[in-house]
């Protein structure tokens, strides 16, 4: 048990040297949802009314605009491994091999984490006016480390199955897009009704929401209890998932 | 027999990859598997090796069965595989220290076994560089360098030197002949023949799936025969006529008479005695002993096909 826990730091430590030395991965993450916040702050922003200062708007869904972003170089970093052989020295050891999967997920929230702070960082220099109480605060980055972590696993468990390193870059496709069809740049109503249908039901909307609320205090309602039940069963789901798609991907 | 194999099938769907293999190792010694492309040798190091499930087979490694104690096994062996498996952005030390630390050495313990192993692979100016920067050779050794923190009992080797520049071809081949005098039982897989003389034991030539032919690389050479000269002459005649006097197999395209031969002076003198006395003179005469190639051609060539 204890070289399980041995193992998987082994793995962590691998995981976050390899993510701060891959430079280009690091600045993207950290300069494409800048350059992002900044678009529609100082471009589109001026002609989305959302009843607040746009930036105070907007800020949540940058932030998971970046966990897309994130959870797809992760999902690229595993299949990495799983097509350069890593694997099969890993699993020729006498280790849990899957503490690669854990190396990786955990070097996706660490990152995350880092360029959520820079986002955050940025917007309140931008002008964002958080109003959160330290509970609030708190509660906000729970449920974002929740959905991070959901987000991981999730990728980690499409980047073993993945065919190529370059067919587990087509999931940043999908991350990337599933935002803007959420409450995240625009306010959900001004959307045609099937669209809204989506935009309403889908997990981001009502994790957007709930952190919009406790950082700037726009009402929650029951947002809140449903971005929980959606992230802590996200993260179940994909956690059982990946572990299912590695074994699949070991087994042969 | 430090590594043993009985029945060893495997399947993929409709296609059969490996067709009832029977092998034995001794400890401490070079055992090649030698074949073209699509042989099966490298499923047969993924079985022995624990990463993939047989068919059907009877297989032991250092006494542990493959399949119901792949733990065990996965004790004592290492595997180097076809690809370096090394990580590009850590440094040639850190990726041996990972791997020592997940063979549970401790970071110190690590520590030390790394900067034991850079040396020993002449790596040390290396070590502390990006293993981007590594040449193809290098990143062979440094690969090979973290299959040996643990001192291994078996090393699988999946085609060790495929890809690499004569030079360091030789240096690898050093590393290896190394590791035999320290006792270790190695497994290698190659597509070179030279390769396999040079270093193997006993070598087992696979063949889409099945053994087409195991020994010392001295008997494979005795299966196709001994030395032989080859007489070429300029006109069919010629060639007909020397064909007459001499026997041999005549190559009417290229006008060669190859004749067999025991290699010495001697011999050559006789025949070149016998064409001049009966004024039939070859254009160019060549001496050849076998190699594996001729081994390898013999005994890989599909039916139908000339070689």
């Amino acid at each position: 048990m204890s070289y399980a826990i041995s193992d998987s730091m082994t793995m962590i430590g691998r995981s976050i040297r390899l993510g701060r030395r891959n430079v280009d991965t690091l600045i993207m993450s950290i300069v494409l949802p800048l350059l992002m916040m900044a678009l529609f702050v100082y471009v589109f922003g001026g002609a989305i009314n959302t009843g607040t200062a746009y930036i105070n708007y907007v800020v949540p869904g940058i932030i998971l605009l970046c966990v897309g972003y994130g959870a797809a170089s992760t999902a690229m970093s595993v299949a990495d491994d799983m097509q350069k052989g890593m694997i099969d020295r890993l699993r020729s050891m006498p280790i849990r091999s899957f503490a690669v999967l854990t190396g990786h997920v955990t070097a996706s929230v660490a990152r995350n984490a880092l360029s959520t702070t820079v986002v955050i960082g940025a917007a309140i220099a931008m002008g964002f006016c958080p109003s959160a109480s330290l509970v609030e605060w708190v509660a906000a980055v729970g449920l974002l480390l929740l959905y991070v972590l959901a987000m991981s696993w999730l990728a980690a468990g499409l980047g073993s199955i993945a065919k190529s390193v370059e067919s587990a870059s087509a999931l940043s496709f999908f991350m990337l897009f599933l935002p803007y069809l959420s409450s995240a740049f625009v306010p959900t109503e001004t959307m045609p009704s099937f669209l809204r249908g989506i935009s309403q039901h889908q997990p981001i909307t009502p994790v957007i929401e709930t952190v919009r609320g406790l950082l700037t205090g726009t009402p929650i309602g029951d947002q809140g209890w449903i971005a929980l039940a959606w992230s802590v069963g996200l993260l179940i789901a994909s956690f059982v998932l990946a572990t299912a798609l590695y074994r699949r991907r070991i087994s042969d | 027999m430090i590594v043993e194999a009985t029945g060893l099938r495997k399947a993929y769907g409709s296609t059969t990859v490996l067709d009832g293999i029977d092998l034995e190792v001794a400890e401490g010694s070079v055992f090649a598997l030698l074949g073209p492309n699509g042989a099966g040798k490298t499923t047969t190091i993924r079985i022995l090796s624990t990463l993939t499930r047989p068919d059907a087979g009877e297989l032991r490694v250092a006494g542990f069965d493959v399949v119901r104690e792949p733990a065990k096994v996965r004790g004592v062996i290492s595997l180097t595989g076809q690809y370096a498996a090394v990580d590009d952005e850590q440094t040639g030390r850190e990726n041996v220290v990972m791997a020592g630390r997940l063979m549970h050495l401790g970071r110190p313990g690590a520590k030390a076994r790394a900067a034991e192993l850079l040396e020993r692979f002449d790596l040390v100016d290396a070590a502390d560089r990006r293993v981007k920067t590594y040449s193809g050779g290098m990143r062979r050794r440094l690969d090979l360098a973290m299959s040996l923190v643990a001192a291994p009992k078996v090393i699988f080797l999946d085609e060790p030197t495929t890809g690499l520049d004569p030079a360091s071809r030789t240096t690898m081949w050093d590393a290896i002949r190394d590791l035999v005098r320290t006792g270790t039982t190695i497994f290698l897989t190659t597509q070179y023949l030279e390769e396999a003389d040079r270093l193997a034991d006993r070598i087992m030539v696979l063949d889409q799936g099945k053994v087409a032919a195991y020994g010392t690389a001295d008997d494979l050479k005795a299966r196709v025969g001994g030395d032989r000269l080859d007489l070429r002459f300029t006109s069919a005649a010629a060639l007909g006529a020397a064909a007459g006097l001499l026997g041999g197999f005549a190559d009417q395209e290229r006008l060669v008479l190859s004749v067999p031969s025991d290699g010495t002076a001697a011999h050559l003198h006789s025949v070149l005695d016998d064409l001049r006395a009966a004024a039939v003179v070859p254009a160019q005469v060549s001496s050849h002993r076998p190699t594996l190639d001729d081994v390898f051609l013999a005994l890989t060539t599909r039916e139908g096909v000339p070689a």
